[in-house]
C-alpha cells in the first residue's frame, strides 16, 4: 500500500512537473523555431514552378514497349526534343506518356546523331503543355536547376521524377566515346542524372528550358549518377531546331582544319586540309586563332566547343594572325561526317566491340539509356493506322514527311512573284551595273550568254557541257542563272535533289532566313527565302565541291508582265565582289533562242 | 480595404524575399568564383590500369605552394599544376604526410603571386547540417583555363574515419566531414570543401569504397589537421609522423636490417628499392652491397617498391640463399647472401629502421 502512494506520489510529481513545464512553454515567449520566411517563400516556388514543369515532361517508350527515357515539348502541337540515343532503338512511331496520365502516340521528326538531339512530335492535340526555350548563356556556376524525367524508368503514372541541383560547370567538352556522339559547350550539373533521364529536360530555377540531360561520368560506380551529369544547351539546339523539323538525319561541321595549343599557350593550326574553303581563303598551318564565331579562342577545347555547336554549312567569321598580321574572313564549314557515317533511318549505330576500353584518365563514358551491344533489335511494331501517313522514309531523312512539309511551307511565297511556269522561253534582262556598265544576259534551254564590258560569255548547256566559271572568279554566274530559271519555272522537277534544309543567318551574320537546296548533277545551289513573306532573297550556287560558291542576292521588285523580277542582282565570289547587275528590262521570248 | 492592405504587405514582402534571392545569388557566385581561382588541377603520373593521372589542388601561399592529396600521381619528376587561369607550372614535392595524405607542392615559378588561402583567416568548422560546396579536378572535365567543377551538399557528419584492412582501405584514419555529395570522384582528392559563404572547411580526400558493401563514402580532411603540417613543410620544419605500426603488421619472415640493408626512406606510392646505408659486418656488407645501390630483382622477382621488396623479403624460406640483382651505376650485378635458419613463427610488427627524418621530395630517379 505504502509502495502503491510512493509511487503514486512520484508518479503525480512528474505529472506536475510535466504540467509546468508544458505551462511555462505556452506562457513563456516562445524560443523561435519558426522557419525563415524566405525558405518558406523559396520552397514555395519551387514547388510551384516543378508542379508547372511537369505538365510538359514526356515519359518515351519504344512501340515494343521496351526501353525509353525523357522528353520535353516545346511547342503547342506537339514537337518534343530528346536524346538521338533514346529514339535510337525506338523505331518512327513510340509512345509517350504526359503527366496527365494519358499515352500518346509520337513519330520521329528529325535526328543529330553527332549532338545526341532528336525531335519527336506528339500527335492527337494542339494544346500540348509545354516548356520555354531559355537562354542557356544566361546560366552562371552555382545557379539552380531541375532536371526531369523518367529515371530507371519509375514512373509508371507517367509523373516526372524531379531532381535538384546546382551548374557544376559550364562549356564543357565530352569527347566522343565510341561513337560519333559528341558533347560540346555543354552544361555541368550536380543534379542526379540517371539512365531513363536521357532525354529529359534541364530547367533554370526560374523554369525555363536550358538543356537536355543527355549524359554522365558513370566511371566506376556502376551506372549511377556519380555528381557529373552532362545537358546539350539548348541555344545549341536552337541552331540546329529548324534543321531537325525539316526531318533530316543532320550533321555538323568542321574547319578542315586541325589546332593544338603552342607552349605559349596561343591556339594554332597544325593540320589543313587542300581543299577546305578555309585553305582556299588563305589560311595555313602556324597560323594562331584569335576568335571563332564571335568568341575568343584560349584552347584546343574551346575551339572544339565553338565549332560543335553549329550545323554543317553554316557561315561563321574567322580571325586569326600569322606573325603580325591579323586577318578575317567569312567561311563556309564542310560536314563533319560522310553520309554513310551518319545512318539514315533510326536504327542501331554501329556499337563498339565489347566494353569500350577505359580511356586514359578514366574519362567519362556516355551515359543514358545506352543498351548491351548483344541486344537484339526490337520487332518493329506496326505503325498505328490512324498516322501511319506521317512517315515517309527516305535516303538520308529521319522521316521526309516533315521535309515535304517545309517545303509546302517554303515555297507558298514564291508563287506571289508571279506565275514562271510558262516562263519557259528565253528570259533576256537589261540593264546597267552599279558601275555604269550597260550588259545583257540571256537565258534559255541551249545556253545563257552575257555581253558585259565589250566582252561576251557564253555557257552551254547540253547534256555533256560542263559548269564553267564564266565570267572567270564570279563561281560561275552563268550557270548559276540557268539554276535560277529552273527553280523559279520548273521548281523541284528541275533538279536531281531538292529539299528543305532548315534556317541559318543569311550570310553568317543576317537575319535568320530559310534555306532550299537543289542539286543537279554536281551543281549545288541553297535558296534563301524571307522568314515572314517568304520572298527569296537570292541564292549560292556551287559548281562543284570545294569550289568558290557564286553568290547572288536580290533586291527591289520591278514588274513584268504579270511577274516580279529583281530590281538589283548583286553577284560575288569567295568573298569579292564582281558586280551588281541593275535590271531595266526583262523580256521573255517563246521558242528556242540564240 | 483590409484585403488590399494585405495584398499590399504581401507584394513587398514579395519583393522584399526576391531582392534577397538575386543577393544571395551573387554572393554563391562570387564565392564559387573566389574558390576557383585558388583551385588547381595537378597531372602527374598514372594513365594505367584505371589509375588516373590527375588530381586537385588548392593553393596555400602567394609564392606558390599547393597543397595536394598524396597520392600515385605525385610519383614522377613530370609534376604539372594548371592554374585556374590555364597558365601551366611545373612543380614538385616538397613534402608529405602520408597519414594525413598529405603532400605539399612547390611550383617552379616563383613570380606568380598567386590568389591564396589565408589558413588562419579563411577557415572554419561545421557540424552536421551544414551546406556546403565541393570544388575538385573530377573526372578531369575541365581543362586549361576551365574552371573545376563545384558540387553542393550537406555536412552529414564529423566524425573519425574507421577504417578496415581489406574492407574499408584508406590511409587517413582521423576526424573527417561526412558529405551527402558525390565529391570524392577520380582526380577530386585535393579539391576544397568549403562552406557556401566560402570558407574553408576540409580538403577532399580519395574515393574510398566498401569492399564487401560496393559502398562509397565521401569525405574531406578538415583543414584543422592540415593547416600545422602544411606551414611547417613550407617552412621547412616538417618531421613525418610515427609511421603507423599497422602499416607494417604484416608476418614477415625477414627484415631488411637483418641482412644489415638499410633502405631509403619509403615516402612514396612507389619509392624506389635504392639502398641508403650498409651496416658494417652484416651479410649486405660481406656481399659487397653498396649505399645508392638499386635493388631491381629479389631471387628472379622484379621488385618494384620499397614496400614490395620487404613483403617478398617476408615471404622468403629460412635458410638457403637470397638472389638479388642490383644496379651500380650502369652495370647489372648479381648478389648473393645466406638466409639465416629462424623458427616459424610470426614477428613483431616492424619497427620503422629509420630514424626520424624530415619527410623530403623523395627523389624518384
Amino acid at each position: 500500500m505504502r509502495r502503491f502512494e510512493r509511487d503514486w506520489l512520484l508518479c503525480s510529481r512528474a505529472w506536475l512537473v510535466v504540467l509546468v513545464v508544458a505551462v511555462a512553454l505556452a506562457v513563456l515567449p516562445r524560443p523561435s523555431f519558426a522557419v525563415d520566411p524566405a525558405v518558406l517563400a523559396a520552397e514555395a516556388k519551387r514547388i510551384e514552378v516543378a508542379s508547372r514543369l511537369a505538365k510538359s515532361v514526356v515519359a518515351i517508350f519504344s512501340r515494343g514497349g521496351r526501353g525509353g527515357g525523357s522528353g520535353v515539348l516545346i511547342s503547342p502541337d506537339g514537337y518534343a526534343l530528346t536524346n538521338f540515343h533514346v529514339t535510337r532503338g525506338a523505331g518512327t512511331f513510340m509512345k509517350c506518356g504526359l503527366s496527365d496520365g494519358k499515352l500518346y502516340d509520337a513519330v520521329i521528326v528529325g535526328i543529330d546523331p553527332t549532338g545526341d538531339v532528336a525531335l519527336i512530335k506528339l500527335l492527337g492535340r494542339n494544346d500540348f503543355p509545354r516548356a520555354t526555350l531559355g537562354d542557356s548563356d544566361t546560366l552562371k556556376v552555382g545557379d539552380w536547376t531541375f532536371a526531369m524525367g523518367n529515371p530507371f524508368l519509375l514512373a509508371t503514372d507517367f509523373q516526372p521524377t524531379v531532381t535538384y541541383g546546382i551548374v557544376s560547370g559550364l562549356h564543357r567538352y565530352q569527347y566522343p566515346a565510341g561513337t560519333i556522339l559528341e558533347y560540346t559547350d555543354c552544361i555541368q550539373i550536380d543534379t542526379s542524372i540517371n539512365p531513363g533521364n536521357s532525354g529529359g529536360p534541364l530547367f533554370s530555377a526560374g523554369g525555363q528550358l536550358m538543356g537536355i540531360n543527355g549524359r554522365g561520368s558513370f566511371d566506376k560506380r556502376g551506372r549511377v549518377n556519380s555528381g557529373a551529369g552532362y545537358a546539350i544547351s539548348i541555344n545549341q539546339i536552337k541552331l540546329f531546331m529548324d534543321h531537325l523539323r525539316s526531318g533530316r538525319v543532320v550533321d555538323h561541321a568542321t574547319l578542315g582544319a586541325t589546332v593544338t595549343t603552342r607552349e605559349d599557350g596561343a591556339v594554332v593550326v597544325d593540320g589543313i586540309l587542300d581543299e577546305s574553303e578555309a585553305y582556299r581563303r588563305g589560311l595555313r598551318e602556324g597560323d594562331e586563332i584569335i576568335s571563332f564565331a564571335g568568341r575568343s579562342v584560349r584552347s584546343v577545347n574551346q575551339f572544339k566547343n565553338i565549332l560543335g555547336i553549329y550545323p554543317k554549312g553554316s557561315k561563321l567569321r574567322l580571325v586569326f594572325r600569322r606573325g603580325q598580321v591579323r586577318k578575317e574572313m567569312l567561311l563556309r564549314l564542310r560536314a563533319l561526317h560522310r553520309a554513310s557515317e551518319l545512318s539514315g533511318s533510326p536504327k542501331p549505330m554501329p556499337k563498339p566491340k565489347g566494353k569500350p576500353k577505359p580511356k586514359p584518365g578514366g574519362k567519362p563514358k556516355p551515359g543514358g539509356k545506352k543498351r548491351p551491344a548483344a541486344r537484339k533489335r526490337p520487332p518493329v511494331a506496326k505503325p498505328p493506322e490512324k498516322y501511319k501517313h506521317l512517315y515517309v522514309k527516305k535516303q538520308g531523312f529521319a522521316n521526309y514527311y516533315f521535309n515535304q512539309q517545309e517545303q509546302k511551307r517554303v515555297l507558298s511565297g514564291l508563287s506571289r512573284l508571279g506565275d514562271f511556269s510558262g516562263a519557259r522561253g528565253a528570259w533576256v534582262l537589261a540593264g546597267k551595273t552599279a558601275a555604269g556598265d550597260a550588259y545583257q544576259l540571256t537565258v534559255a534551254d541551249v545556253g545563257v550568254g552575257l555581253s558585259w564590258k565589250q566582252k561576251a560569255y557564253y555557257q552551254e548547256l547540253d547534256k555533256a557541257a560542263e559548269p564553267l566559271d564564266e565570267p572567270k572568279g564570279s563561281g560561275g554566274l552563268l550557270y548559276a542563272m540557268h539554276m535560277w530559271r529552273s527553280f523559279l519555272a520548273k521548281r523541284e522537277k528541275g533538279f536531281g535533289e531538292f529539299f528543305y534544309l532548315g534556317s541559318e543567318p543569311l550570310d553568317g551574320v543576317g537575319a535568320r532566313v530559310d534555306v532550299m537546296i537543289s542539286e543537279l548533277g554536281n551543281v549545288r545551289c541553297r535558296w534563301y527565302f524571307d522568314r515572314k513573306q517568304g520572298r527569296l532573297l537570292g541564292f549560292d550556287s556551287q559548281r562543284e565541291e570545294e569550289t568558290d560558291e557564286c553568290e547572288i542576292r536580290f533586291s527591289g521588285d520591278i514588274d513584268s508582265g504579270g511577274r516580279h523580277w529583281p530590281r538589283t542582282i548583286r553577284v560575288s565570289s569567295g568573298g569579292q565582289p564582281l558586280a551588281s547587275f541593275g535590271v531595266e528590262t526583262v523580256t521573255l521570248k517563246t521558242g528556242a533562242a540564240q | 480595404m483590409t484585403c488590399r492592405i494585405l495584398t499590399r504587405s504581401f507584394c513587398l514582402l514579395l519583393t522584399c524575399l526576391w531582392g534577397s534571392s538575386i543577393a544571395q545569388a551573387q554572393s554563391i557566385q562570387s564565392t564559387i568564383e573566389r574558390v576557383q581561382q585558388r583551385t588547381v588541377k595537378v597531372f602527374g603520373a598514372g594513365g594505367i590500369r584505371r589509375l588516373h593521372a590527375y588530381s586537385t589542388g588548392f593553393v596555400v601561399s602567394r609564392q606558390g605552394h599547393v597543397a595536394t592529396i598524396w597520392s600515385h600521381v605525385l610519383d614522377t619528376e613530370e609534376l604539372t599544376v594548371v592554374l585556374s587561369d590555364g597558365r601551366r607550372v611545373r612543380a614538385k614535392v616538397l613534402g608529405a604526410e602520408p597519414q594525413l595524405d598529405l603532400a605539399v607542392l612547390e611550383l617552379q615559378d616563383k613570380d606568380l603571386d598567386l590568389p591564396a588561402w589565408d589558413l588562419e583567416a579563411e577557415v572554419a568548422d561545421a557540424g552536421p547540417g551544414t551546406r556546403v560546396l565541393g570544388f575538385s579536378n573530377m573526372f578531369r572535365v575541365a581543362t586549361g583555363d576551365e574552371m573545376v567543377s563545384v558540387l553542393h551538399g550537406v555536412v552529414a557528419a564529423k566524425a573519425p574515419l574507421v577504417t578496415r584492412r581489406g574492407a574499408f582501405e584508406s590511409s587517413y584514419e582521423g576526424t573527417a566531414f561526412i558529405v551527402d555529395a558525390v565529391t570524392n570522384n577520380p582526380g577530386a582528392g585535393g579539391g576544397v570543401l568549403t562552406t557556401r559563404a566560402g570558407r574553408l572547411l576540409g580538403m577532399i580526400g580519395k574515393e574510398l569504397r566498401n569492399a564487401e558493401s560496393n559502398t562509397w563514402v565521401n569525405y574531406a580532411v578538415p583543414i584543422s589537421e592540415l593547416k600545422q603540417p602544411i606551414r611547417q613543410i613550407i617552412a621547412g620544419k616538417y618531421r613525418a609522423r610515427q609511421r603507423d605500426p599497422d602499416e607494417t603488421n604484416v608476418v614477415a619472415r625477414f627484415r631488411p636490417l637483418e641482412f644489415g640493408i638499410v633502405l631509403v626512406p619509403d615516402v612514396l606510392f612507389r619509392t624506389p628499392t635504392f639502398i641508403d646505408r650498409v651496416q658494417p659486418g652484416s651479410a649486405a656488407a660481406r656481399a659487397g652491397l653498396q649505399p645508392d645501390d638499386l635493388i631491381l630483382f629479389i631471387n628472379g622477382d622484379l621488385v618494384q617498391s620499397c614496400r614490395v621488396f620487404k613483403q617478398s623479403l617476408g615471404r622468403i624460406d629460412s635458410g638457403g640463399v637470397l638472389k638479388l640483382t642490383v644496379r651500380r651505376g650502369d652495370k647489372l650485378l648479381p648478389v648473393e647472401l645466406p638466409v639465416p635458419d629462424k623458427p616459424d613463427k610470426p614477428d613483431k610488427p616492424e619497427k620503422s629502421e629509420q630514424p626520424e627524418k624530415p619527410a623530403t621530395a623523395g627523389d624518384t630517379k
